[in-house]
């Protein structure tokens, strides 16, 4: 009952947020206000609510769920390369976004592909590719914030309920609060987190008479002693998440949170300190995860380690079907909540489940990214905005938030989580292979719109074609790969018990390149955009 | 900085300096070891890429010393590169 108090009244303060940051507003009622805060933000909540926003439910719950099952190779795979790809992309593609947003007034990635490359319907095209790509986010994080909140509150809260808690907070703050409002509750939100993974750390050690022993046990049982090493995954699969991190800049939300800064020098602090951030959340979360595996003391803990034990023992005798339901009894995604509510008091883990709450509703930047995206690239590019004025196209966008909102709790609602799941699995991948747009149109004068076209068009097919081939493929038990096509020696496409290897690689090292070779050779046999076009955009240094 | 002002050996030092940290982070060489465990409880792999994590915001910090794009913002505030702005950002 005392955590889910604490967590309600950190729902009530992040709704009072919103309505604060509408209220600071003052009564301008711009597109560019609402937005984008006005291109006002501040160094500190650039930082953080940057930071926050690229953070989803998946950098605590999932991180630590994945070290739980594949140990401290979770770290290298999605948080280091993270901090040397991220901090790179904001440096060299984040401060000239922002300066062309600044320059010529866009609001949204695809304002600057229309412009750059003198085409309408393919910025269309591309809109919704991104659109596509950006929804199973929003689902999961109404489905995230139900089921934290039943967990959290030993199921007194159902998980409908939950949901619908969730939804109408996230909608109210980004409804009142537009960009403004979404940026301080994030800001706030990344510092409660932040904080989190210390004082989480410093519980569980205290609850599990410290760390030293419990990691020399790990080690000595050959079960859970590969979890402190990375021989679970190979080196070349290993390489390919560093490919990953190419989706942030990529995605809407980011891209569009780059234009909202008062100065560029904002992203300095930005760029040095995000490594560090990082290293602060992610560093806590994997290392909790594996040490979960030694609190065999808490029931649940035992019975997805038995469901390991079995799939790796007779994976291969039982049907696809058997080795799914094993999966999904030793997901690792609520190990660190277990660790709480066994070692912490009641008060604290209300308190790190505020913080939980605070990663799972990362939400609010994607629905207010696709309500700035529907509004500036769909009603105002095709005349809505020259004959209803901006007050309507401020309305339509947060009739918009509503209207997304209710339909992503519907969805939450009836369809089982693993789909989005594995939407959001692939939605990195398809953002990393789109991230050849960009490139091309801030630095590479003889981009044309057909190579963006060619581009998109690649990314939604290869998306398509994964999807197809994990669907009619079933995965493989732990340790085992499903040879799909092979020749000369070479193993072209396998299943994997993850997913999908394509020469041993993720699928996101042939999108990417794909994709890069797409827009060269595409644009080469096309005709270049203007000279005055290009003289706008290519002046800047 | 602008980046065609930038002397050629600084240029080449940087990229030379991110390529160097991306093949790093490819440590193949811990891949199958756990120890030495840092403070007795941290594997050597997780500890080094935590020291990669360090190094990554370093070397960020250098580009920013170094490599930033100075004539982007002075574009933006209508002034040439060489010329400092009006109030500098905290």
């Amino acid at each position: 009952m005392i955590p889910s108090l604490i967590v309600l009244g950190y729902l009530a303060t992040v709704v009072y947020i919103g309505v604060f940051a509408f209220r600071h507003r003052g009564g301008h009622e711009g597109a560019e206000d609402y937005f984008l805060a006005g291109r006002t933000i501040g160094p500190f909540v650039f930082l953080m609510s940057l930071f926050g926003t690229n953070m989803t439910a998946f950098a605590i719950l999932g991180s630590s769920g994945h070290a739980f099952n594949n140990g401290i190779v979770t770290f290298g795979l999605m948080a280091s390369s993270s901090a040397l790809v991220i901090p790179l992309s904001l440096l060299f593609i984040g401060t000239r976004l922002w300066a062309l947003g600044k320059k010529h007034g866009f609001m949204t990635p695809v304002q600057l592909f229309r412009d750059r490359w003198e085409c309408g319907h393919i910025g269309t095209a591309i809109f919704a590719v991104q659109a596509t790509l950006l929804v199973p986010y929003i689902v999961i994080g109404v489905m995230g914030g139900g089921t934290t909140l039943q967990t959290i509150s030993g199921g007194l809260v159902p998980y409908w309920l939950g949901g619908a808690v969730v939804a109408l907070v996230v909608m109210s703050y980004v409804f009142f609060g537009g960009m403004r409002g979404t940026a301080w509750v994030n800001t706030f939100q990344t510092i409660l987190f932040l904080g989190f993974g210390a004082v989480a750390v410093a519980v569980i050690a205290g609850g599990m008479g410290g760390f030293g022993a419990a990691a020399e046990a790990l080690l000595g049982a050959p079960a859970t002693a590969s979890l402190f090493t990375r021989e679970r995954v190979s080196p070349w699969y290993f390489f390919s998440y560093t490919f990953i991190p190419l989706s942030s800049i990529a995605f809407p939300h980011i891209a569009i949170f780059c234009l909202t800064a008062r100065k560029m020098a904002q992203f300095k602090r930005t760029v040095i300190l995000y490594p560090l951030c990082i290293l602060a959340l992610w560093l806590p979360c994997v290392f909790l995860g594996v040490m979960a595996n030694r609190a065999t003391d808490i029931k649940e803990v035992r019975e997805k380690q038995e469901a390991r034990r079995t799939l790796a023992a007779q994976g291969a005798t039982l049907e696809a079907a058997a080795r799914e339901e094993l999966r999904e009894r030793m997901r690792g995604d609520d190990v660190l909540v277990l660790l709480l509510n066994r070692y912490a008091p009641l008060w604290l883990a209300g308190l790190l489940g505020a913080g939980i709450m605070a990663a799972v509703m990362a939400s609010d930047s994607q629905i207010l990214a696709l309500s700035t995206m529907f509004t500036e690239d769909v009603f105002a590019h095709y005349g809505g905005k020259e004959r209803f004025g901006e007050a309507v196209q401020v309305h339509t966008g947060r009739l918009f938030v509503i209207v997304l909102t209710v339909l992503a709790y519907l969805v939450a609602l009836r369809a089982p989580a693993t789909i989005f799941e594995l939407a959001i699995q692939y939605a990195f991948s398809g953002y990393a292979a789109l991230s050849p747009l960009l490139v091309a149109a801030l630095f590479w004068r003889r981009s044309t719109k057909w190579g963006a076209l060619a581009v998109t068009l690649w990314t939604a097919a290869a998306m398509v074609a994964v999807a197809a081939f994990q669907y009619a493929v079933p995965a493989p038990p732990p340790g085992r790969l499903a040879l799909v096509w092979s020749a000369g020696g070479l193993d072209l496409l396998a299943r994997t018990p993850a997913g999908t290897a394509v020469l041993g690689l993720a699928p996101v090292v042939p999108m990417v390149l794909v994709s890069a070779v797409l827009m060269v050779a595409v644009s080469l046999a096309t005709r270049a955009p203007g000279e005055a076009t290009l003289r706008r955009y290519h002046s800047l240094h | 900085m602008n980046r065609r002002s930038m002397p050629r050996t600084r240029r080449l030092a940087l990229w030379l300096a991110v390529l160097a940290l991306f093949a790093l982070h490819q440590d193949v060489w811990f891949w199958h070891t756990a120890r030495p465990l840092l403070f007795g409880f941290l594997p050597v792999g997780l500890t080094y890429h935590a020291l990669f994590a360090i190094a990554a915001a370093v070397l960020m910090g250098v580009l920013v010393r170094f490599a930033w794009p100075e004539s982007l913002e002075a574009e933006v505030d209508g002034r040439t590169a060489e010329t400092p702005p009006a109030e500098d950002a905290r």
